[in-house]
């Protein structure tokens, strides 16, 4: 029987120590009309090697491509090979959360270290541990903007990640918040400032925009950081392509209140959409307003530097139905991989973002040839949209040829009908660049 | 729990915040009591100056390491100051909480409210009842 | 130990960057940032580094992990070989459904899986965490009664004895918490909650079993009383070990509930996570269920479209989907006889540490646990020994500490949870190590009151971290 080493002997033995005769009399709690009465239709078990091979032979129903351009909040990166060895360590990725400090330094430092990073990264000041995803670490994050300003109306730019913008809109509609949309300019690509100045209203506490946005173009940021804080409002700036804060100018020196997103293109696989980590960053002054888990230094008895969970009287755990957030699992094993990533990456974290953006436009300017002209002026990181003859057709056909051609902006935006989201990372080859061109 | 200490001239409520009235001036903190259970304070989210306050609501918090507080307006009034000191040093709660520890001062206050309240010795008699418990 | 940043020497790396093809740049110089504040260490001192911090960690492959409420089964490692299949890791959420048919159907064998075991006719995966699963199965509820006409309903039940998770939900959808108290054995107080039922519920959220480790005979009433009520019942699923391939909850009379897959099914605690959460409910509230739900027409897996009643997305694409492909390998292993023994045999090894300890260290509750015993330190307070001193002490003998402190209608608690993988030799060093800490409390508490002395560190101060945060290197 799997896992469960319990022999017969065993069993009588533990049985006698407890003084009851069967196991099901330790049950005599549980209503006879609902116990043991149920036939359960499951299979039977299969043994490790049968396991292997159905599950295997789900995974390769998925098709493999020789190159995807896939972008759209999940991206395909490089990933070093350290990252998966480490963090795949039994010591961290079978461990609890490291409530016991004494015995999970390890644990403890990683998040610090973690935080740190995050914090430079984003230059602003305090982080949390990771949370589930981008999308609802920017739900949460609106939270947060309500309750700082005590205002019910928050602001999302239209062009933000689609499934974001849906979640922003559960939790607000749960919350009893108004999520309203400031729509995008048609040619730059970026939110729509005069529409931005209609809706900032009284009662919004604040702005959502992701930069780069969903279209891959680049935000001006600083100048909407301006705008909103001259209405005494908050902004907070979403990233969902974590590789972009190695050559954008941080959030912090763009001046936004916070700065939230998915880390997941620091060391993680794709895996078709999750796990990944949400981060969310602020600034000292909100730093007691931040959800989630928090690492803190101090000294243990000794005076030895040692590491402890923070402020946990925000948590759900103490602070109860007051508690601003209820998480209690965040994704700290995938906030381990991105800290062993950014680790391995160093400096060079600037060179490979640079590379990403150079590879794109050296793309966006080669499908110029093919008659793919660019949508949107403003410049863009590392994914752009193009218009196609019809991109039905073209992604079918580069399928047939194992190219994951892009994200059809139609099936999002009725606007963008045959407009296609590319994306270039390091993994794109010119090769494979040359494979779509010839393919077109 | 060591014995509490419980200041002579002032009034409490049920919550354990004590209130000195001068005039239609207030000064607000926590008993000694309120202190012991709460273990170390590591930090007061002050009220905002010139929040406005009825009797018995929720004013602000109190943050130990291992529970969260609500410190209520033993009276009503508009907060007219905070003990910015408390930023700095939020263990003056614990070991000064009749002076150095006091949170905020209210104006407009109207006295006859303490009617509502206990005095030091029926205070005293509330704490023994609560322990006894 | 040192951190990463202080091993950094300019100069160095742990990488090599593939070569640019191209030169042009369009991205303004005022856009971008200058040099990154990162480390520079090579590729060994990375891995020193990280093997060191792991030696300093503590998983369920180190030792016993009796962590009550928690669940610390073992993890099996097959799981972690499926998930790292390159099927599943190179497949992207955005790609067309017909190309990743074997992502749907992972999902969907895993829904059939759940649905059977719990009896609920709708399900998602989509939530990331337990805490996760319950902010949906709220927002659900909220749905119902709005779309119902009775939007009036504000109004959530909450026993004393819950975890703070589910208050916490309560509030984030801005239900007010009403706290139903527990009686003096620990069960919902059937006088106190008809006192609190009104057309102001919207339902009643229990833990099953509770989390005092005991199973409410009265729950058929429970659930009773709020039908009748026109409320809803809500499942806190951490403890379904205790009643897996036993009950099934729909029978309960539960019309909703949440699952931790990272509990029950056996995946990795990763020091924090991730987790994966599911949802399932009865076929009155299956309209209400996140969009982008995983369906079977015919042999195609597919997406449903957004419905008119759903609450919407939860997360970011379909769900923590790596998460997932480990708790149907485990799923698979289990098969119908696997999943019928996990409940008796977490039942027997609690029972069994219970009737091994109870002597030595007071049980408040004398009915038979369930998955998780609850104990106290009454009997310690005669010598000054507290649940802490006993937890610490714990360290210096290689145990993870059980859960303290938790639930809080039982103060100075100590909840073991044992789960069904431990053998009865793991079982009896443990509790021998529990008498001899027993014993120690009383000849000798110091020892106790000074733990941890043989760990990394010794007990830390929180509250210097917490009036002081320090939360960076380099702050």
């Amino acid at each position: 029987m799997p896992y469960i080493p319990h022999t017969q002997t065993d069993t009588a033995d533990m049985l006698k120590t407890i003084g009851v005769n069967a196991i099901e009399d330790l049950f005599s709690a549980v209503p006879d009309s609902i116990f043991l009465k149920n036939d359960f239709k499951l299979p039977p078990g299969l043994s490790e090697q049968d396991v292997k091979r159905v599950v295997t032979t789900m995974a390769n129903k998925n098709k493999t491509y020789q190159a995807s351009f896939l972008g759209g909040g999940m991206y395909h990166h490089h990933i070093p090979a350290q990252v998966h060895h480490l963090a795949m360590r039994s010591e961290f990725y079978t461990a609890y959360t490291p409530y016991q400090p004494e015995i999970s330094q390890g644990i403890l430092q990683s998040i610090f270290e973690y935080q740190t990073m995050m914090t430079r990264l984003t230059a602003l000041d305090a982080t949390n541990a990771s949370m589930y995803d981008g999308a609802t670490a920017t739900a949460e994050a609106a939270f947060m903007l309500a309750d700082i300003t005590q205002k019910n109306i928050i602001l999302v730019a239209s062009n933000v990640n689609p499934q974001y913008r849906a979640v922003l809109q559960t939790y607000c509609i749960a919350k009893g918040l108004t999520l309203q949309t400031v729509p995008f300019d048609q040619a730059s690509g970026r939110v729509d400032i005069n529409q931005l100045e209609v809706l900032l209203t009284d009662a919004v506490a604040g702005l959502f925009i992701q930069s780069p946005n969903f279209f891959g173009v680049v935000e001006d940021v600083k100048y909407l950081s301006g705008k909103l804080h001259a209405k005494n409002k908050l902004i907070g700036q979403i990233i969902t392509e974590a590789l972009s804060l190695g050559i954008l100018t941080p959030p912090g020196d763009n001046g936004v209140d916070l700065a939230v997103g998915e880390g997941q293109s620091f060391g993680l696989p794709v895996s078709a959409g999750g796990p990944g980590f949400g981060f969310l960053a602020t600034t000292q002054k909100y730093l007691r307003k931040l959800p989630g888990r928090i690492v803190g230094q101090t000294e243990d008895n000794q005076g030895r530097r040692a590491y402890v969970l923070t402020l946990q009287a925000r948590e759900q755990h103490i602070r109860r139905e007051k508690a601003s957030s209820n998480i209690c699992s965040n994704q700290a094993l995938c906030a381990l991989h991105s800290v062993i990533y950014l680790a391995s990456l160093g400096k060079k974290l600037r060179e490979l973002a640079l590379l990403n953006h150079q590879h794109s436009l050296y793309f966006q300017k080669a499908l110029i040839a093919k008659k793919w002209p660019r949508t949107f002026s403003a410049p863009f990181f590392n994914e752009f949209v193009v218009k196609t003859s019809n991109n039905a057709a073209v992604i079918q056909k580069l399928a047939e040829h194992n190219i994951a051609a892009g994200i059809d902006l139609g099936r999002l935006y009725p606007e963008l009908k045959d407009h296609l989201l590319i994306c270039v990372t390091e993994l794109i080859s010119q090769d494979d660049m040359e494979n779509y061109e010839n393919n077109i | 729990m060591s014995e509490h200490k419980i200041q002579n001239d002032l009034y409490y409520n049920k919550d354990h915040e004590w209130v000195k009235i001068v005039g239609n001036e207030a000064t607000v903190g926590i008993s000694d009591y309120a202190q012991q259970l709460l273990t170390d304070v590591v930090f007061v989210e002050l009220p905002d100056i010139g929040k406005i306050v009825k009797q018995f609501e929720r004013a602000c918090v109190v943050e130990s390491v291992k529970s969260v507080s609500d410190v209520y307006a033993p009276v009503g009034g508009i907060v007219a100051a905070v003990n910015k000191a408390l930023e700095t040093t939020p263990e003056a709660v614990n070991t000064d909480p009749y002076g150095a520890g006091w949170i905020y001062k209210l104006s407009g206050v109207n006295a006859a409210e303490t009617s509502n309240l206990m005095d030091a010795p029926a205070y005293k008699t509330f704490l023994d009842q609560d322990k006894a418990k | 130990m040192k951190t990463i940043f202080e091993k950094t020497v300019p100069g160095r790396s742990a990488v090599q960057l593939p070569s640019l093809i191209a030169n042009d740049i369009e991205i303004e110089n005022s856009q971008q940032r200058g040099e990154l504040n990162l480390p520079e260490v090579s590729e060994l001192d990375i891995v020193r580094h990280y093997t060191a911090l792991s030696k300093r960690a503590f998983g369920v492959d180190d030792g016993f992990y009796p962590l009550g409420s928690c669940t610390m089964k073992y993890n099996p490692k097959i799981n972690e070989d499926m998930s790292g299949l390159s099927g599943f890791s190179n497949a992207h959420p955005w790609d067309q459904t017909k190309n990743i048919q074997g992502v749907l159907e992972v999902i969907y064998r895993t829904q059939e899986y759940l649905k059977e075991v719990t009896g609920f006719t709708g399900v998602t995966l989509q939530p990331t965490a337990g805490a996760h699963g319950e902010l949906t199965a709220v927002m659900m509820m909220q749905a119902y009664y709005r779309s119902h006409g009775d939007a009036k309903r504000n109004v959530i039940l909450i026993p004393d004895s819950a975890h703070g998770t589910n208050p916490a939900t309560a509030n984030m959808c801005g239900f007010k918490t009403v706290t139903v108290p527990s009686d003096k054995d620990g069960y919902v107080d059937l006088a106190k909650l008809d006192e609190a039922l009104n057309d102001s519920v919207v339902g009643l959220m229990l833990t099953i079993p509770n989390t005092v480790g005991l199973f409410d005979k009265n729950i058929l009433d429970i659930a009773k009383k709020l039908h009748d009520n026109g409320s809803l019942l809500y499942m806190d699923g951490a403890n379904l070990n205790a009643i897996l391939g036993l009950v099934k909850p729909a029978d309960m009379g539960v019309d909703l509930m949440h699952i931790n897959l990272h509990k029950t099914f056996s995946t990795p605690h990763g020091g924090g996570g991730p987790g994966g959460g599911f949802v399932g409910c009865v076929s009155a509230l299956t309209p209400y269920l996140p969009a982008d739900q995983v369906m079977k027409n015919g042999a195609d897996y597919q997406l449903t479209a957004d419905t008119a009643n759903s609450i919407g997305r939860v997360r970011s694409f379909y769900s923590n989907f790596g998460v997932i492909v480990r708790a149907l390998t485990y799923m698979l292993r289990l098969g119908k006889t696997g999943t019928e023994r996990v409940g008796r045999y977490a039942v027997l090894n609690a029972n069994y540490v219970k009737a091994r300890l109870h002597e030595h260290f007071d049980v408040p509750f004398q009915a038979h646990c369930m998955h998780e015993v609850v104990f106290n330190d009454t009997k310690q307070q005669a010598y000054h020994v507290t649940t802490m001193d006993i937890a610490k002490r714990l360290l210096d003998f290689g145990y993870h500490p059980p859960t303290i402190y938790f639930p809080l209608i039982v103060p100075g608690a100590l909840m073991i949870e044992p789960t069904e993988n431990e053998s009865k030799e793991t079982l009896d060093e443990f509790c021998d190590v529990m008498i001899n800490i027993a014993k120690e409390a009383q000849e000798n508490p110091s020892l106790l009151q000074s733990a941890p002395q043989l760990t990394p560190v010794g007990r830390v101060d929180s509250v210097k971290a917490a009036r002081q945060p320090i939360i960076k290197y380099g702050a």
